[in-house]
């Protein structure tokens, strides 16, 4: 199982990132943009596509836009072809892409996510935080049970930080959010103590509709959120883990964020073993 | 195809105006203007050939949101019902990142490579204000909240007379011209004139041993032989001055000083202050290291950072420096330089390449709440705390590095030049394609490379500027914007450069420029030849000069042998980052710059860097007469704490934390701000260095400038103690106790004080400033002596002055330690906050009768005489029987006793969860108020599990007073001599702390005032 991990250009969670997968058990190469851009590295030599968080070109004309524009616009070869249509062909092929705080941003805006439609359109949007402000601070999370996604397959809660001053989801319209409902494709929400979704500032830090901190498409491949699993990979990375781990100093080192991953790998690993055989007669042919 | 199109972007109906109201509100609450409804826009300004066809699609595909915006093409009008408005644009030459992304996109959608370095697309903002508000108002509106004239072009007026536009067109004027300078027969007052009307910074005596080089026979027949003119060129003279600046060259730190104390009687001579008290200190502590097998010291005061070993296969790498000038006239910008030229420091230290790790920072502010009158050329503390702030916000986190601690200091003596302390770590590997990565090795016939940013006229004058007083004349080419993007680009590129093996070794451009970076290296080797030409220019129209002194940002000096070109190039390309060969190195002993092959300067460099004279200062040192004040016994102690908590100095700065990114790395152990509430603050970051050990680093501050009215060498040992028990707190040990340990420290000191070189006019008390130097080396001497902990780097800001309509705003003295030390495991970090109902609560080490410079002393308009000081042998064992103590993990929670003191520590270490206390204070003879908020140092709040205190206590002896239990309760309760003196509610703390002046100021108050807005 190999992850890709995107860097360059102002990404800057790669290294976490990567380290995510390998804890997870996986192979991860930290790949510059340009070396895929250029066709020094193929995607398809992967089973996971990763747009880690950042500032990918400073998000000066809005968070992820450039890079999601250079992503549909700029061609890489004479035919015209672009880097969506390779990554088209890499999700029909049966294969994920995951993007984190300003990756999510980028899958957003180049339309991956939510997917409704299936043409790769913008649909939503992520915008600047109901508070107008940038925000570091640790959010509880439950998973919709009617998600689809392996990424997140058996996880009820999730405790996360948000690292972000472009997360507030903004749905345009009833019918889209009702669409986006319908197929459980809001695979997270921002939570209160209740376990209720909440549009309370700051347990929903950035006012997102839907309470949503994160999408699936309609296939379950392509997931994004505005939390950052990758950042709490051990259980020191919790503000309150001096005081848990006085409760219960046996319970596991790892962090609630590495189940994603371990998820992810799993699941490839156990598409990997059916395959396996055809993989094989491929190889011999 | 036309060859100039605006493109402007609105928010569609419906869509809020997050932008406008903050405006509007803004307008309201700092200048009581009615501005009415505010309407924001984007606008971009295209000048390249383009269709109707591909602007809109550019417009619409790139830059506008589908689901945000609508666009309007090439027509700048305003809406129906706005009656006013302002433009904000940028002057020629002023870093415009959202210009250059827009670029970037233009390109990838037409499919064609556009020029990156020509600015072809200028972005600007557009305000529509419905009140038909008068010129001088909008003005002052655009002035003092849109923008800051020094960077911005800012148009204003009736929307009905047409909307003004404004696009720079940067360059133009000066052609490449070197003119010389004349100094022979100039007069002593016309030497010290030219200097002051070029901001030279020269004083007399350098300016005549300037001229003197010039005219000394060797010399003329130098240049003659070398094709110069006999006079120096502006060139020549604009390197010495640089090279020769207080900012570079520490003249005053080097400086002999007659010492007197009038108390004593005693007279000394101090043959320069960084010698005697911190490089020879230093000196010493590594031969005690060494000599006990802790040979981990690498680099000190060599490079640009410090170094020192973490284990066999790398290095630590720690700086801290300050941006103060630049700050005080343009705090965003001012700070984001700081931060990312800080991290330049690191980044370029030995071969260069090394990982940024996190980012710390210390600010010292005037009273945000002062509203009294500015003088001339000062901005407001409130907008110079919310510009820092914003600096530090993008600096740190559009480069991915967590900023993971640090303090604001208010003092009303900051209100005219903020101190802007920036520190960084980062991690090295020992080597580099089999090379030592911490040293610099340069030959002859090695290239100069120019990597990074362009060159422009931003910064010119940086280092001299800084080394002057500030006044309202402050030029506005001393201000630079950082482009943290641009850096990390440059960042991604060097990392994989020096793992390559492509870097000989490099260093950052920083003050000084290319002067600077390239003079600095040239004395490796032994010269160098600079081709000017080549050097790529952000616009046109820089004089030779100009080009070589300019601070343009973001920019490293590489150096590359010449086999190793044709691969480093074919790197910079992939990475697009720009690399520039300017030259080679030397040994001919002359720093030699050229333009289109014309001699512009030919410098010796023995006399460049060691022929500038040493100054002689007179320092006189009178100890301030205190007294200690009258306070009623009868205070309402659980009123005071309260009091306390809600003050300016103990408040809580959740605000400003909370827009740090200081977890990105995933590598964050101990945060600013912990526990379950998330609101329990820290002594100390604890950071660990990589997701397969569990090895890390501990990062500290300590800052007390207060204590300094009283005796500044008080103020520098206990700023010292504090860095290094907050350390000890999170669980840190001190360093060399076993023999081999391999627990390193690594200290930065920064000193910012008044200008103190006496002049019986302009400076009458310079003597006693000069003795309060003097006594706070001679503190941080006896401390690194005592605690055995190395300086490894550090940085002085000598004239922290700022003085307009006759009026002068000093800072008071001030140091800061800050501090890094190993952590061995950081799973055994301690946090502040209680952790359990039925722990033992503990005070560790003594209380004194020391309440002078408290902030309990504040809240009653006093001073106070007696200062707490330091034993550094009682503090030493303390620290060690508290490292046995975590050793054996015994401490449940720790938190140091600094500002307000006991009650203070008490309070807050119950914010994290929501736990109480049970407290009975011991009968010590010391004053109930002496007990409870004097500040003495070398303390501790601890905890201990019930089951653990027999052996607590047989560790700690009668250095740990049992002060009582953590109860489950919510409640604080302390009593002494058997009456209840404070009660309360912790809750109820913790919201007079979270509700003080910094959040209330900064923050978001609660719910109601969000908007769910969105921004252009």
């Amino acid at each position: 199982m190999r992850a890709l991990v995107l860097t360059g250009f102002g990404i800057n969670c790669e290294e976490e990132f990567a380290a995510a997968y390998r804890l997870a058990g996986a192979e991860a190469a930290i790949v510059h943009f340009n070396q895929v851009l250029h066709g020094q590295v193929s995607i398809h030599d992967f089973d996971v596509l990763n747009f880690p968080g950042g500032f990918s070109f400073g998000d000066d004309l809005g968070s992820g836009v450039v890079l999601a524009n250079k992503l549909r616009y700029r061609q890489t070869s004479a035919d015209g072809r672009t880097l969506l249509d390779d990554i088209k062909q890499f999700i029909a092929d049966g294969k994920f892409v995951l993007g984190i705080c300003n990756g999510f941003q980028v899958l957003v805006k180049l339309g991956l996510l939510p997917n409704l439609g299936g043409d790769v359109t913008p649909e939503v949007t992520l915008t600047h935080n109901a508070s107008g402000r940038y925000e570091d601070r640790w959010v509880t999370l439950r998973v919709n049970p009617a998600a689809r996604t392996p990424f997140l397959k058996g996880i009820d809660k999730l405790e996360v930080p948000v690292r972000h001053g472009e997360g507030r989801l903004v749905v345009p319209d009833a019918a889209t959010r009702a669409a986006i409902e319908a197929a459980g494709l809001n695979c997270l929400s921002y939570i209160d103590a209740n376990g209720d979704g909440t549009s309370e500032y700051p347990l929903n830090p950035n006012g997102a509709d839907l309470n949503c901190a994160g999408l699936t498409d309609p296939t379950g491949q392509v997931f994004g959120l505005m939390p950052h699993p990758e950042a709490f990979l051990a259980a020191y990375n919790h503000p309150d883990w001096a005081r848990r781990r006085r409760q219960n100093p046996d319970a596991s080192e790892e962090g609630e964020g590495l189940q994603i991953f371990k998820n992810i790998v799993a699941h490839i690993a156990e598409k990997h073993a059916a395959a396996a055989p055809t993989v094989q007669l491929a190889t011999q042919n | 195809m036309t060859d100039t199109h605006t493109i402007q972007l609105t928010l569609k109906p419906g869509q809020h105006d997050g932008d406008g109201q903050r405006v509007a509100e803004a307008a309201a609450r700092h200048l009581g203007l009615r501005t009415g409804r505010v309407r924001s826009a984007a606008l971009y300004t295209v000048r390249y050939p383009l269709s109707e066809t591909q602007l809109r699609d550019f417009a619409t595909r790139c830059l506008a949101d589908p689901v945000l915006h609508d666009v309007r093409l090439n027509e700048l009008s305003g809406a129906e019902g706005f009656a006013t408005y302002i433009l904000v644009a940028r002057r020629p030459g002023v870093t415009d990142d959202e210009g250059t992304s827009a670029q970037n996109a233009l390109a990838d959608i037409l499919n064609e490579p556009l020029d990156v370095h020509t600015q072809h697309i200028f972005s600007k903002k557009l305000y529509l204000l419905e009140n038909d508000l008068p010129e001088t108002e909008l003005r002052r509106l655009a002035e003092e909240l849109l923008g800051n004239k020094l960077i911005n072009w800012l148009e204003v007026g009736r929307v009905a007379d047409g909307i003004r536009d404004y696009t720079p067109r940067p360059g133009g004027g000066a052609e490449a011209i070197t003119e010389v300078v004349s100094l022979t027969g100039l007069s002593d007052a016309e030497l010290v004139q030219l200097s002051k009307d070029n901001i030279y910074a020269l004083n007399l005596e350098e300016m005549r041993a300037v001229r003197d080089y010039f005219a000394a026979v060797e010399t003329q027949a130098e240049r003659q032989a070398a094709g110069l003119p006999a006079d120096p060129t502006d060139c020549e003279l604009e390197i010495i001055a640089q090279t020769w600046s207080e900012h570079c060259k520490h003249k005053e730190f080097a400086a002999v000083i007659n010492y007197k104390d009038t108390e004593t009687g005693e007279e000394k001579q101090i043959d320069s202050l960084f010698k005697t008290y911190i490089k020879n200190a230093t000196s010493e502590v590594d031969r005690q290291l060494r000599a006990n097998g802790n040979d981990w010291l690498i680099k000190v005061f060599s490079d640009n950072a410090g170094a020192v070993r973490i284990n066999p296969d790398s290095l630590f790498v720690w700086k801290v420096e300050t941006h103060n000038s630049p700050s005080a006239i343009d705090p965003y910008g001012g700070a984001i330089t700081g931060i990312l030229g800080n991290n330049r420091d690191p980044l370029a230290t030995g071969i260069g390449g090394a990982r940024l790790l996190f980012n710390t920072n210390v600010l010292c502010f005037g009273n945000p709440e002062f509203d009294g009158q500015l003088l001339t050329g000062q901005l407001h503390p409130r907008r110079i705390l919310e510009g820092v702030r914003k600096g530090i916000e993008d600096g740190g986190n559009k480069s991915g590095v967590p900023t993971v601690n640090g303090a604001i200091v208010f003092d009303d003596r900051y209100a005219g030049k903020p101190l802007v302390y920036c520190g960084t770590g980062a991690v090295m590997p020992m080597q580099f394609a089999g090379l030592d990565s911490w040293e610099k090795k340069i030959d002859a016939g090695d290239r100069i490379i120019m990597a990074g940013g362009r060159v422009g006229k931003d910064g010119i004058h940086g280092a001299t500027f800084s080394s002057i007083e500030l006044d309202e004349t402050a030029p506005a080419t001393a201000v630079q914007i950082g482009s943290p993007i641009t850096q990390k680009l440059a960042m991604d590129f060097l990392l994989l450069a020096a793992r390559g093996g492509l870097l000989k070794c490099s260093t950052d451009n920083g003050a000084g420029g290319l002067s600077s970076s390239v003079g600095e290296l040239a004395g490796i080797s032994g010269g160098a030849v600079v081709e000017l030409e080549r050097v790529p220019l952000k616009y046109p129209g820089l004089r030779p000069w100009e080009i070589f002194v300019s601070e343009s940002q973001e920019r490293f000096t590489l150096v590359v042998e010449p086999g190793k070109m044709a691969e480093i190039t074919a790197l910079g390309q992939e990475m697009e980052v720009e690399l520039t060969d300017i030259g080679y190195f030397t040994a001919d002993g002359f720093l030699d710059v050229r333009f289109d092959g014309a001699p512009v300067a030919r410098l010796n460099m023995e006399f460049l860097h060691e022929g500038v004279p040493r100054k002689v200062l007179e320092a006189e040192w009178t100890k301030p007469e205190g007294f200690e004040p009258q306070i009623p016994s009868s205070l309402d102690y659980t009123e005071t704490l309260t009091q306390l908590l809600g003050s300016l100095n103990i408040c809580s700065r959740e605000s400003v934390i909370r827009q740090y990114d200081h977890e990105v790395k995933g590598r964050t152990i101990v945060k600013p701000l912990m526990g379950a509430t998330g609101q329990a603050p820290q002594d100390a970051a604890v950071v660990r260095f990589n997701f397969e050990s569990w090895e890390g680093v501990a990062v500290s501050n300590g800052i007390l400038p207060r204590y300094g009215d009283l005796d500044a060498y008080d103020m520098s040992a206990g700023s010292f103690d504090e860095a290094v028990r907050q350390i000890i707190a999170v669980g840190g040990k001190l360093p060399n106790l076993t023999p081999g340990d391999g627990i390193f420290w690594s200290v930065n000191d920064n000193f910012c004080v008044p200008d103190s070189v006496y002049d019986p006019a302009g400076n009458p008390d310079g003597k006693q400033k000069l003795a309060k130097l003097v006594r706070m080396c001679e503190a941080l001497r006896d401390a690194t002596a005592a605690y055995c902990i190395p300086l490894t780097s550090g940085k002085d800001s000598m004239k922290n002055d700022f003085k307009a309509d006759g009026v002068k705003i000093s800072v008071p003295p001030t140091v800061l330690y800050s501090m890094t030390a190993k952590m061995e495991d950081v799973r055994r970090a301690i946090t502040s906050d209680f952790k359990q109902a039925d722990d033992v609560v503990y005070l560790l080490g003594e209380t004194h009768d020391e309440l002078g410079g408290s902030e309990f002393y504040a809240l009653h308009g006093q001073l106070g005489a007696n200062v707490p000081k330091v034993d550094f042998e009682k503090a030493k064992a303390l620290y060690t029987l508290v490292g046995q103590a975590n050793d054996q993990s015994l401490i449940q929670s720790c938190h140091d006793l600094s500002d307000g003191g006991l009650a203070v520590a008490l309070a807050e270490t119950t914010f994290g969860y929501g736990y109480g206390a049970v407290v009975e204070l011991p009968e010590t003879g010391l004053p109930l108020a002496t007990q409870l908020f004097s500040e003495s140092h070398s303390r501790f709040l601890a905890t201990v599990a019930p089951e653990d205190v027999v052996a607590f206590e047989q560790l700690l002896g009668e250095r740990a007073s049992r002060l009582g239990i953590v109860t489950s309760d919510g409640e604080l309760t302390v009593r002494h001599a058997g009456k209840t003196v404070i009660s309360a509610n912790t809750a109820a703390l913790r919201a007079a702390w979270t509700n003080g002046p910094v959040n209330h100021l900064l923050g978001v108050v609660s719910n109601d005032n969000l908007s769910h807005s969105n921004s252009l």
